[in-house]
């Protein structure tokens, strides 16, 4: 199984897509670092050369932020947005959406799990 | 969708002037505003300013970190207090 950018050890897929199992490579970084490092996207992961993949790690290394360090950018974004206080970080320490979608009904990715209110319009209206 | 790059950020131009004189007096009192769509620029770091919010005027203090944000992005419109527990019997009883 290849190594690549730590512990990242896709396998048995064309490298395009096995490349796609580390966080913060998607189709596009993929492709484009196929494409820096000539090796053809359909050669399955496990084909690679030790030269190739070596080069694949390089490349990812000098120019995209994976895995941990991108999570921490993320994360430190989050939280720089909750410390100064403004509305989107407001939003962020409540669970609620950030981007001014509705949350009279849906927004169930943010708000987790529907947690029912008894004496509710609709939950009588169940009974 | 974003501001064009052309214009550049949107800064009301009184407020400017405005903390510019402060600026140049070296004096940091609050200004009130209502200016809320006023983007913060690297000008405004340190100054206090009074934001309205369409009731009150929330105080905001600028930090670096605050730049490139909106004056009103620090003056919430809307108070949400958390909804009640307990059940409406309850509730019109003077139970909880």
């Amino acid at each position: 199984m290849p190594r690549i950018a730590g512990v990242d050890i896709p396998d048995n897929k064309p490298i395009r897509i096995a490349l796609r199992y580390i966080y913060g490579i998607g189709p596009t970084n993929a492709e484009a670092i196929l494409k820096e490092a000539n090796i053809d996207g359909l050669t399955r992961a496990n084909k690679l050369t030790e030269d190739q993949l070596a080069n694949i790690a390089g490349i990812i290394d000098a120019n995209y932020a994976v895995e941990g360090a991108l999570r921490r950018t993320i994360s430190q974004n989050i939280a720089r947005l909750r410390d100064i206080r403004c509305y989107r970080g407001e939003r962020h320490r409540r669970g609620l959406p950030v981007r001014g979608q509705r949350t009279r009904t849906n927004a169930r990715t943010r708000k987790g799990k529907r947690k029912t209110v008894a004496g509710k319009k609709s939950v009588k209206a169940l009974k | 969708m974003s501001r064009s790059l052309k214009k550049g950020p949107y800064v009301n131009e009184k407020l400017f002037r405005k903390v510019e004189k402060l600026t140049q007096m070296n004096r940091r009192e609050p200004i009130k505003t209502w200016a809320r769509a006023c983007t913060i620029v690297p000008e405004f770091v340190g100054h206090t300013f009074l934001v309205h919010n369409g009731k009150i005027f929330h105080n905001v203090f600028v930090t670096e970190d605050m730049v490139g944000h909106k004056l009103g992005e620090f003056s919430p419109t809307r108070t949400f207090r958390g909804h009640t527990t307990g059940t409406k019997a309850q509730r019109a009883s003077g139970t909880i």
